[in-house]
């Protein structure tokens, strides 16, 4: 074996003892070092390696890319962490179709599999770049609806054809079929922009995960067209990790893959025709006022959050914390219900509240916490909607039936704390909302529990 | 052959160790999955420093390098200052 296999070999494995590092919240920033240590090693090693003459662009490159993801990584606020991670997809993928690009026109024909493969590392990071700019634009608020171009699936089909041609085009002639190789490259790019532009913003969370995939996946190929073992297992590993999380993903929306990717929206349109309109709520809601609910706080022994966007919509984290704490100093037993698509991405409602100083293991999941609403005094729902509407659990003729949700209607009390009775992402109104034991506390979260902590100061 | 064997087998690897993070993590996970697959940078290195080649080919390995090392530097910095928050307190 040569010694530059070994190196790829020595960074392979800091980088599964890395992710093995993610096992828990204490071990995961060694766990992060790992990686880098593990990263660093693979430059140097193909740095030092004879296959590499000229360092200008090289090094050029590096600083270049060095600097801007520094920026990138040090300007980011929390709440961005979406797009961010977005656009980062796409860069990945990005990286793949050029050097597969590049390669071809160094190498220039090899055996059938290596075409394969470059074909391969072509499409798949082509489809990401683009797909990545698509999610990332609407995760900015830019086209976030769902867009359905007439005869999508048509065009669809259209372009995966004309793929499927100059592919095997290439394929057939991998020396001077470098033309086929850059169109289907350009068609897999407008590929990209039609699979994604058709999702909409509720199931973007699906497809981030998604497109961490196939980043993985295109580094992968890239590996098999340079015959790279370190590329070939670090590809693997990210792409086992975007699949699995856009699993966790769908089972908590009760969306299956395919519906995310080809059916549309979450929720049809003769489902929307029967969706009750205001009338639903008509004389049935019980709203409330800061005092109150700091009295219902005083009795209570148990207090659980149930976050969702919203709260960091109206950047509100920090108030919510302060509250805990205040509580938590009064005795009060404290918690927060984590569903998994409170945030915008896996895990990101965690990330919000540990930047907001939230002990990491007050922050309960969904199953955990789910047992335990029954025997709670008080829960106040933040920002969060569609995951907290029982019919999801009690009405199969709900659109959203079948969804995992915080039962948060099983405590003692509920307090709802939202600007107006507007729908969530799916569009329809909350039975929680005109339960007996649901009181409403309208207004922005973080005016709201502003006075509400000064309420409970005072009690 | 024997490289599609090592990529089944990372697939596995990548499996078992990845449902074992907890959904708390599941943000950092991604960002540093987005600087794992920097690793694209090997392929890149090669393809801006090869001589002798069509100048095409180093401008778009220069442009791979830089791609790349946005993800490596951005994604484990990014992840190290979100793994900060949750070491930073802890019941």
């Amino acid at each position: 074996m040569e010694w530059i296999n070994l190196a790829y070999l020595v960074s392979a494995v800091l980088f599964i003892l890395g992710l093995k590092g993610l096992g828990s919240p204490r071990s995961a920033p060694r766990g992060n070092l790992l990686g880098a240590v593990g990263m660093l090693i693979a430059i140097v090693a193909t740095l030092l390696d004879k296959g590499v003459m000229s360092y200008t662009w090289i090094i050029a490159g590096i600083i270049v890319g060095s600097a801007i993801g520094a920026i990138m990584a040090k300007r980011v606020q929390m709440t961005q962490m979406p797009e961010m991670v977005a656009i980062f997809n796409g860069f990945g993928g990005a990286a793949s179709l050029v050097v597969a690009l590049s390669t071809h026109i160094i190498v220039s024909g090899g055996s059938m599999s290596w075409a394969i493969a470059l074909v391969l590392s072509a499409l798949i990071g082509a489809v990401t770049l683009t797909g990545s700019v698509v999610a990332w634009a609407k995760l900015q608020g830019y086209a976030d609806k769902a867009m359905k171009l007439t005869n999508q699936g048509l065009w669809r089909a259209g372009l995966v054809l004309a793929i499927l041609v100059l592919a095997i085009l290439f394929i057939g002639n991998p020396v001077g079929g470098g033309i086929y190789l850059f169109a289907l490259s350009v068609v897999a790019l407008g590929l990209g922009i039609l699979l994604v532009i058709a999702i909409g913003g509720a199931d973007m969370p699906v497809v981030i995960a998604l497109l961490n995939s196939y980043s993985g996946l295109a580094a992968a190929a890239t590996g098999f067209v340079l015959n790279n073992y370190g590329l070939i297992i670090s590809g693997a590993l990210v792409g086992a990790s975007g699949i699995i999380l856009s699993q966790i993903m769908c089972k908590a929306m009760n969306r299956s893959l395919g519906s995310v990717l080809f059916g549309g929206a979450m929720v049809s349109d003769e489902q929307m025709a029967s969706i009750p309109g205001k009338e639903f709520y008509e004389g049935k809601v019980k709203s409330c006022g800061a005092e109150e609910v700091a009295m219902l706080l005083e009795n209570a022994q148990k207090v659980i959050f149930a976050p969702g966007y919203g709260l960091a919509v109206a950047q509100a984290q920090h108030v919510t914390q302060e509250l805990a704490e205040l509580l938590g100093k009064r005795g009060v037993d404290v918690k927060f219900a984590i569903h998994p698509v409170a945030g915008r991405m896996p895990g990101h409602m965690n990330v919000l509240l540990a930047e907001a100083e939230v002990p990491y293991d007050k922050l309960v999941e969904m199953d955990h916490i789910n047992p335990e609403f029954s025997q709670t005094d008080v829960t106040i729902v933040l920002g969060a909607n569609d995951v907290t509407n029982p019919a999801a659990r009690d009405d199969p003729s709900s659109p959203i039936y079948g969804m995992p949700i915080l039962e948060v209607d099983k405590s003692r009390t509920v307090i709802v704390i939202k600007r107006s009775l507007s729908p969530g992402f799916a569009g329809i109104p909350n039975q929680l909302f005109i339960n007996d034991n649901t009181l409403m506390l309208f207004g922005d979260a973080k005016a709201v529990l502003q006075n509400l902590n000064r309420a409970v100061m005072e009690l | 052959m024997e490289a599609l064997i090592i990529f089944v087998l990372a697939v596995f690897i990548g499996y078992e160790v990845i449902t074992k993070v907890p959904p708390t993590l599941h943000t950092p996970l991604m960002s540093g999955s987005n600087a794992i697959s920097g690793i694209a940078v090997i392929g890149a290195i090669i393809c801006a420093g090869a001589i002798e080649v069509p100048w095409l080919a180093n401008l778009l390995g220069f442009v791979a390098v830089a791609l790349a090392m946005i993800n490596i530097v951005g994604g484990f910095m990014v992840t190290d200052r979100m793994l900060q928050m949750f070491k930073r307190k802890k019941g």
